[in-house]
């Protein structure tokens, strides 16, 4: 205890905040990551804030104004800044809401597929053997088949709906999260510093989770950006089929499905939802690269 | 010889552990309807309902009375025999009409395939041997982009401009209903030419460029990153300098030396590329009304047609996994660190 205390005076930093230090570091130096970090957390204020910020309410409709452009064109309700849909609502407050759709898409199915993926690795990896082969192979089965497509059938069988859609596109994006548990394990297990715990009389749950893991965090971070960025694409593919969040709810995919129509009349209705996707999407995407770079030691010099 | 005899070792290890896999898959195909909550015949009959006299009636028919083993075991005995049952709707069997969409699909896949690598390896290679120019930030920013596209949007949007503004390139389907002609190969762009009529090439050619373009962008993106950060590496090898000092000209150093080395992951990426691919033709083909298997697919899953949609996913898994094994197999045969 008198230990730890004077080497904490000595030195007044924190070692977990050094390389929280050190990966700010890294990460700062991407400028596309940086940029896309502000995106990102503008997305989530939008989110949070959907409230306040929306001067409608998602499913309010003003039957006066069906189709009306965005301000800029003739015609013009100066109430809807972007302009309305076919059954008169507001664009940009469903935009707003959307994005609450999106984020919690992206959260709840990066949340399960990591949890899930990486207690399923740990095992495999650290059980190996028989149970390890029989995992594996199911993951084999899952990832034989195109992921839109078995999370498209899945959803088909449990029934269209955002929550479903969830839990079908955790389920096809869980064995990535296997796959790189298990490498990392495999390559830590026989470190010394896992012997050496074990010989310490350290039982498997404690070497799984508290020895091993931290160790193996890299790439599961790595792999949890990609993939929400992944999720959230799928789960608006899904709504865009029909198979996602049911009208009259603002899911981006959803709004772009009902506006397919209208695609020559109005481009509008089009044009918004894709963009707010492709914003959100890239932003991810930029914070994940840089993520990449940081946290990757192999490529930190190149 | 020996060699020889190593990589058909090597191909009957990679064939062997693809029959835990296969196997695995028929279960899934099979049991996705039948282990998952829901009523196989409730959920066909949607929400119209049946009686129940229909009800027991449909239940004999498809063979949902009996143990599910012995349905099991009279599937695998149909796939064996090349019968996957008939589709509910158009009553045809599963695996003809599989093999009549196919064509679509493979002409498409492969007319995007050719696109990305066409676009994209130059893309990459002139990102990397330019690295850190506004070229290569350019180039690498607009990779970024295409990899985070909402393809479904980005075909609208083509439509909008395309079709709809400039009126260049039809909406939808593979070729104008003006021209008929038989199906030789299922490859709207050789049948065209071979039925010669005036303009069916033109047509083909038209309805296919957006589709590819759509189906296109992911994998260009993908193939564009992966080409700069393998040449890349290549560049800073050793092999590479000595070339250089020895006074050849860049190009032939680039293009001769880094890029043969660098091509080696590359090539195991586009192949990869196929389950994308597949799943990215699900979309593609839905909007651009595509007569593939995706659009197949989709529309079998809409009409619960349960015969259909689980030939179809046995049949898709199946392509993937041969498309990995070859894959696999090419890597061995381009990459000479490799012996088995």
């Amino acid at each position: 205890m008198a230990d730890t205390s004077t080497t904490a005076a000595a030195k007044p930093i924190d070692p977990r905040l050094a390389v929280l230090r050190e990966f700010w570091f890294y990460f700062s130096e991407n400028r596309g990551a940086v940029i896309g970090m502000w995106v990102f957390l503008f997305v989530v204020a939008i989110a949070v804030f959907a409230d306040v910020i929306a001067p409608h309410g998602a499913i309010d409709q003003y039957r006066d104004a069906l189709l009306k452009p965005p301000f800029w064109q003739e015609g013009a309700d100066p109430r809807f800044l972007l302009g309305t849909d076919a059954v008169g609502r507001d664009m940009l407050s469903r935009l707003i809401y959307g994005s609450r759709f999106s984020l919690f898409v992206g959260c709840i199915v990066v949340s399960g597929a990591l949890v899930v993926g990486v207690i399923v690795g740990l095992v495999a990896g650290y059980a190996g053997g028989r149970v390890d082969a029989l995992i594996m192979r199911v993951m084999d089965i899952i990832l034989a088949f195109p992921s839109l497509l078995l999370a498209l059938a899945l959803v088909a069988v449990l029934g269209p709906s955002l929550i479903n859609a969830m839990i079908a596109i955790a389920i096809v994006q869980q064995p990535h999260y296997v796959r790189l548990t298990r490498a990392a394990v495999l390559s830590e297990k026989t470190k010394d510093y896992v012997v050496a715990a074990r010989v310490a009389g350290a039982r498997p749950l404690r070497l799984m989770f508290v020895t091993i893991l931290p160790n193996c965090l890299s790439p599961l971070i790595v792999q949890a950006a990609l993939s929400f960025s992944t999720a959230i694409l799928d789960a608006a593919a899904l709504g865009f089929l029909g198979m996602g969040a049911q009208p009259p709810t603002p899911e981006w995919g959803t709004m772009l499905a009902e506006a397919r129509e209208f695609i020559l009349r109005a481009w509008w209705v089009v044009t918004f939802p894709g963009v707010a996707i492709l914003v959100t999407v890239l932003a991810i995407n930029l914070m994940g690269d840089g993520l990449r770079d940081a946290l990757d030691p192999k490529l930190k010099r190149s | 010889m020996q060699s020889l005899r190593e990589m058909l070792r090597f191909l009957l290890y990679r064939i062997g552990l693809l029959v835990p896999t296969f196997i695995g898959v028929t279960i899934a195909a099979f049991g996705f309807i039948r282990i998952l909550p829901g009523d196989p015949v409730l959920l066909m009959a949607g929400e119209r309902g049946v009686s129940p006299e229909r009800y027991d009636e449909l239940m004999r028919q498809f063979g949902y009375d009996r143990p599910l083993w012995e349905q099991y075991f009279d599937f695998l005995g149909g796939i064996a025999t090349g019968d996957l049952g008939n589709s509910l709707v158009t009553k045809k069997p599963v695996f003809d009409e599989f093999f009549t969409l196919f064509p679509a699909t493979l002409e498409l896949s492969i007319c995007a395939i050719i696109f990305a690598m066409l676009l994209g390896i130059p893309a990459g290679v002139l990102a990397a041997t330019r690295r850190g120019s506004w070229l290569d930030q350019t180039v690498m920013g607009t990779a970024l982009v295409g990899y985070s596209m909402p393809i479904f949007w980005w075909g609208l949007l083509l439509i909008i401009l395309f079709s709809g503004i400039l009126q260049w390139t039809p909406v939808s389907g593979r070729v104008s209903l003006l021209y008929f002609f038989p199906p030789v190969t299922g490859f709207m762009l050789i049948d065209s030419l071979l039925s010669g009529q005036k303009g069916a090439f033109t047509s083909a050619v038209s309805h296919l460029i957006l589709p590819t373009i759509v189906l296109g962008t992911i994998p260009l993106a993908v193939i564009a990153r992966q080409t700069r950060s393998a040449m890349l590496e290549v560049l800073g090898e050793d092999y590479v300098r000595t070339a250089r000092a020895k006074g050849l000209a860049p190009v032939r150093v680039i293009g001769l030396h880094a890029l043969r080395n660098a091509l080696i992951p590359v090539i195991t990426t586009i192949g990869l590329q196929v389950g994308v691919l597949l799943g990215g033709a699900i979309l593609t083909e839905t909007i651009f009304s595509w007569p593939g298997i995706g659009k197949w697919m989709v529309d079998s899953i809409f009409r619960r047609d349960y015969p259909a949609v689980q030939g179809g996913l046995l049949m898709i898994a199946v392509v993937v996994m041969l498309v990995n094994l070859i894959v696999d197999l090419l890597y061995g045969l381009i990459n000479p660190k490799i012996r088995y």
